[in-house]
């Protein structure tokens, strides 16, 4: 009876315990969110002063009209949204098709082509940096999304993970007797592995458009004209000014965090698996 | 469909099935190789091309030999950048590990409720874009008195800090930064591999009569070797490429406190407009990270046994 009792005790502080730790960590996780919120809904001059505020204030609006006569937030976000979406459609079908190949078809040199795209995972991306700026700026894509969208079309994870999948889940008794049937190699690939392929896709996509939407090197390099702007180089923007305005720097940033903060919350359990299966399995 | 039946056995001579498989193949794989090369591939070379040369963008271009290495090596401003990436790295990567696994534990244990929101907030942050973090704990670690860390250093009776200009106030900063953005997501990892181990093997401890410290010594930790192992690898390489907090932070002064590995490159290339050194900074980053990288499996390796 005492040592049950004595367990209970334990169990009920280690809980406590537990509960502790998780809501400090959720508050200190939750905060900048709600603090970005306050700033971006209150005047410089009550940010700037001691103790700053901590409950949002009314000026949501203006700060809001300031942002907007700073920079072309939607403009900018409207470029983000478009790089990365055409990014991560072009990425998910050649990807796809190219694990595909390296799951159902026959070539040769094929191992020695799919070890070579794994290698290229290694090399840190700034080593070519320089040189890609010349290119781009040879190609004449300054200033245009095309600077960005097409390097963003490598992925070389994107082949590991597709032929992972099609390799695990799409049988070779359904490849062959589709082939049989008279099916062409793409038509095999475009009714047969696609269907089965989807929540790969959902992974895939969801860490590309990610990482396009959040990229900031390479858009800052490329991207040098304001009517060109992603959402993270125009954001740079607003600290740049000489008079610091906070309400407004932190209203862009927070309604630049917004979406995404808001699929992420509608799509939970998908993001949190899609992210972080990603870096395990690789 | 007839049609198409018959002028496919007609083809079928030279196009028979093998060789149509091959094609489709390589057809399939190509893009990335096309783009791989223009776009990776060729810069990587021409990097190491660069590397040897002096050119400003628009000039022509003349051999200088090692002579780029050697202004770089020699330059303290690049060893500076060096020395404050290894400080970041190891305040921003190390107690984020270290509280990613505690709270991986936490969340795995059985006792409690409202997982899933613990886990969606703590993962939050990670949703967030790196431009936005740094913007956001730029003007926390404001150094005027208003500033948000100021004034919680004031409860305390500290005086108010100078963050953005004193050396340790940079790093500090960046590093909460670094921290902040990237312990939930690594928490996440970490509790998807606590999950894959087997209920049996703490059961089987209980029995033996092994405490909570124990469970966690000779159960917990070797089984979460191989990810441990996985979340230092990444999170080395990405701290060794830090650039986009300090350039939101320190701004275009690129001060001395803050600079970076590729912080500085950045400044060579882009604001210098000394591609040579720029290009050779590349390559050092480059041995570097391969340097890194092998002492890492080199330690896994030792560790694993």
């Amino acid at each position: 009876m005492s040592t049950q009792a004595s367990m209970k005790a334990k169990n009920t502080s280690a809980k406590g315990f537990i509960y502790v730790t998780l809501a400090a960590a959720a508050i200190l996780s939750i905060f900048p969110f709600y603090w970005m919120f306050v700033m971006a809904t209150n005047h410089n001059s009550v940010i700037n002063s001691v103790p700053p505020a901590f409950i949002p204030g009314a000026e949501l609006v203006t700060n809001f009209k300031n942002v907007i006569n700073t920079i072309e937030f939607f403009g900018a976000m409207w470029n983000s949204f478009l790089v990365s979406t055409i990014t991560t459609i072009g990425v998910l079908f050649l990807c796809s098709l190219a694990g595909y190949a390296f799951a159902k078809l026959r070539f040769k040199g094929r191992n020695f082509l799919f070890i070579a795209i794994l290698v290229t995972m290694m090399i840190p991306p700034q080593l070519g940096l320089i040189p890609q700026y010349f290119i781009i700026t040879k190609l004449d894509w300054l200033n245009d999304l095309k600077a960005i969208i097409f390097p963003g079309l490598i992925d070389a994870f994107g082949i590991f993970w597709m032929r992972q999948y099609i390799s695990s889940n799409v049988p070779d008794e359904l490849v062959d007797a589709a082939k049989i049937d008279g099916c062409s190699n793409f038509r095999v690939y475009w009714n047969i592995a696609v269907p089965v392929i989807i929540p790969a896709f959902a992974t895939l996509a969801i860490i590309r458009f990610m990482y396009i939407w959040n990229d900031f090197l390479w858009p800052l390099v490329v991207l040098r004209e304001e009517s060109s702007y992603t959402i993270q180089v125009a954001l740079r923007g607003l600290i740049d000014n000489y008079v610091r305005d906070n309400g407004m720097i932190m209203s862009g940033t927070f309604w630049a965090t917004v979406p995404l903060i808001i699929i992420f919350l509608l799509l939970n359990r998908l993001f949190i698996s899609s992210l972080t299966e990603g870096a395990v399995k690789s | 469909m007839e049609h198409v039946n018959s002028q496919s056995r007609k083809n079928r001579k030279f196009w028979n099935e093998e060789r149509k498989e091959a094609f489709s193949g390589y057809l399939y794989v190509s893009p990335f190789f096309i783009l791989f090369a223009v776009f990776g591939l060729f810069p990587i070379l021409f990097s190491f091309y660069l590397g040897f040369q002096k050119w400003n963008g628009l000039g022509e271009m003349e051999y200088v030999g090692l002579q780029n290495f050697q202004w770089i090596l020699t330059d303290p401003i690049f060893w500076k950048s060096l020395s404050n990436t290894l400080i970041m790295w190891f305040l921003g990567t190390l107690p984020q590990l270290i509280l990613g696994i505690i709270l991986a534990y936490a969340l795995n244990s059985t006792l409690i409720k409202m997982k899933s929101f613990f886990r969606v907030s703590i993962f939050m942050p990670y949703v967030t874009s790196t431009v936005a973090v740094a913007i956001v704990f730029g003007v926390m670690f404001n150094s005027q008195d208003f500033g948000l860390m100021n004034v919680i250093v004031s409860w305390f009776g500290v005086d108010p800090i100078s963050w953005s200009t004193s050396e340790w106030g940079v790093k500090i900063a960046i590093s909460t930064m670094v921290f902040w953005r990237w312990v939930g997501y690594n928490t996440i990892i970490y509790l998807a591999g606590l999950q894959g181990i087997p209920n049996e093997l703490y059961e089987a401890s209980v029995i033996d009569g092994a405490t909570v410290r124990q469970k966690i010594q000779y159960i917990t930790i070797p089984m979460l070797r191989p990810i441990i192992i996985l979340t230092v690898f990444t999170s080395t390489i990405g701290a060794l490429q830090l650039f986009t907090e300090p350039l939101i932070y320190i701004g275009r002064s690129f001060r001395e406190e803050g600079i970076t590995v590729v912080l500085y490159l950045y400044r060579e290339a882009f604001t210098n407009l000394a591609f040579g050194p720029a290009s050779a900074t590349a390559i050092i980053l480059f041995v570097i990270i391969i340097i890194v990288s092998s002492i890492n499996v080199f330690v896994a390796n030792r560790i694993g046994r």
